[in-house]
């Protein structure tokens, strides 16, 4: 019985440390390759294009209810302190530093990534990766890296939109609904955040871009040519990235502090 | 043994997950010829393809195109070998974000820098040598199957290849698609000198415009020849295929234990 076990931990163990050495393999060809897709610049764009404009409502969306909801509890917690005049700071701190980076890389994730995957998947499915390659096109080189960049660069510009309109549903339930003096919203956040606390946000949502948009090209360009393979690779896709972007969170975060 | 082959296959051994595919494989593709390997259902036609193709490597013998050992050449070299040669796959495989034009001009983006007048010209040239320069903006989704075929043979042949190949051409063909692409493939080949592989198990339609033929069977070239002389073989497996009999040395029934003692078990 327990040799079982053991044996069924090791090959578990053994397919884990296979997948990341794949993974490392791929980053490290993606990351070789970087420089001579941004020649190709047009192909880059449109990815950027197809991404943003993917997640972009849901982004918006999500940001303003998020918004909305840290400007109630924030208001709830600040006024048992008198001073709810820093609700705009508060906010400002946990959207940018935060929330923006994380629930927007988790959107991404569940939005741009899993259609990346797909897409990718299908390609693999219906020939057009085997295609390529029969037409001496590298698919990394032509199909991956683009939607890799497109991500990266996506990333950061959705998580400010994601920030900036969440600022305003603080704002609006915070000084519309509250009653919190607009001046001082806005005047003491200006105040309180610094460019390091807007930086942490860009830094985080450039390593969360790289990191689901790597997660979701390797699944769905491994994924096995069938119906089943391409959804596998979809759900992977959520669930690999939903792990990673809260592991790295912490680790950036307690590396910034 | 063919003097002039731009494809040579001596002694072929693979097997894919300890399942041999080929047992001692020898083929010659004659050059300027329409070649068709057939056999049964896996067979390993398409592995064979993959095989000349550089997209696997045999794990014994030869694979040769063009005087290169395939198995021997680097990355480099087998996307430069592939240049020289076209590939229809089964369905097709058009790129579905890109339109029919977008997809024959596809390889001309990638390998050449000409301008776009003379990308054009290029293009509705092949377009019209399938007949369909008309259909030059529809979308991949809009195409019928014969005409995704058709547009993937005009993508086969932008680059001039030497060697075209087709893996099952025919297959969800309706018989008027399936004659207009039987057509091409032997038009194709004598108009622009090219050599052809098709791989299928149509033997009728193969039979009608392929040069010589090649029946693989249990890993093995079972028969070869002009389609006259097998159809006309004595060997019981040729004949089976060759005409389409239901029972054979490929039989029937799928190996099972006697019939009434299976009825008399629960299970």
């Amino acid at each position: 019985m327990l040799p079982a076990i053991l044996r069924e931990l090791s090959q578990s163990l053994q397919g884990a440390l296979i997948a990341l050495g794949g993974y490392a393999l791929f980053a490290a060809r993606l990351f070789v390759e970087s420089p001579r897709a941004l020649l190709r610049f047009r192909l880059v764009i449109d990815q950027v294009h197809n991404a943003g404009t993917l997640s972009l409502v849901i982004i918006m969306l999500s940001g303003l209810f998020v918004g909305m909801v840290l400007g109630l509890q924030g208001f709830d917690l600040l006024e048992r302190f008198g001073s709810e005049e820093s609700l705009g700071t508060a906010v400002a701190l946990g959207l940018l530093k935060e929330l923006g980076p994380v629930v927007t890389a988790l959107l991404f994730a569940g939005r741009a990534g899993t259609a990346l995957a797909s897409e990718l998947g299908l390609m693999r499915a219906t020939d057009q990766i085997a295609a390529m390659e029969m037409m001496a096109v590298d698919p990394v080189r032509r199909v991956v890296m683009p939607r890799f960049l497109g991500g990266v660069i996506a990333m950061p510009l959705l998580a400010a939109i994601f920030s900036m309109i969440g600022l305003y549903g603080a704002q609006l339930v915070g000084v519309q609904l509250m009653g919190v003096d607009s001046g001082q919203y806005w005047s003491q956040m200006r105040a309180a955040v610094e460019t390091a606390d807007v930086m942490e946000g860009v830094i985080k949502s450039v390593v969360f871009g790289v990191a689901c948009s790597l997660i979701a090209v390797y699944e769905g360009y491994h994924s096995m040519p069938t119906a089943e393979g391409v959804g596998r690779a979809t759900t992977r896709t959520v669930v690999i990235s939903s792990v990673v972007v809260l592991l790295l969170d912490y680790i950036l975060t307690a590396v910034m502090r | 043994m063919t003097a002039d082959a731009i494809v040579r296959v001596r002694g072929l051994h693979y097997a894919i997950s300890g399942r041999p595919i080929f047992d001692g494989v020898d083929i010659d593709i004659a050059r300027g010829t329409v070649t068709a390997v057939m056999g049964p259902s896996g067979t390993g036609k398409t592995t064979l393809l993959r095989l000349i193709t550089g997209q696997l490597f045999a794990d014994r013998g030869l694979v040769e195109v063009d005087g290169r050992d395939v198995g021997k050449q680097s990355r480099r070299e087998i996307y430069r070998m592939r240049r020289r040669m076209g590939m229809l796959f089964q369905n097709g495989a058009l790129l579905t974000d890109l339109s029919v034009y977008d997809n024959v001009a596809f390889p001309l983006r990638e390998h050449t820098r000409l301008p776009e007048r003379l990308l054009r010209h290029i293009v509705l040239t092949k377009l019209q040598a399938v007949g369909l320069r008309g259909a030059w903006r529809l979308m991949p989704a809009e195409l019928s199957g014969g005409m995704a075929r058709r547009v993937a043979i005009a993508r086969a042949i932008v680059m001039d290849p030497e060697l075209l190949i087709y893996d099952e051409p025919f297959v969800g063909l309706d018989p008027i698609s399936m004659g207009v692409v039987l057509r091409l493939i032997r038009r194709l080949n004598d108009t622009l000198g090219l050599t052809s592989i098709v791989v299928s198990h149509d033997v009728r339609e193969v039979s009608a415009v392929a040069d010589h033929l090649y029946l693989l069977s249990g890993g093995k070239v079972v028969a070869s020849g002009p389609p006259a002389t097998l159809a006309d073989s004595d060997r019981e497996d040729v004949r089976q295929f060759m005409h389409g009999l239901p029972d054979g040395p490929v039989p029937f029934h799928y190996p099972a234990p006697e019939y009434d003692q299976q009825l008399r078990r629960a299970r």
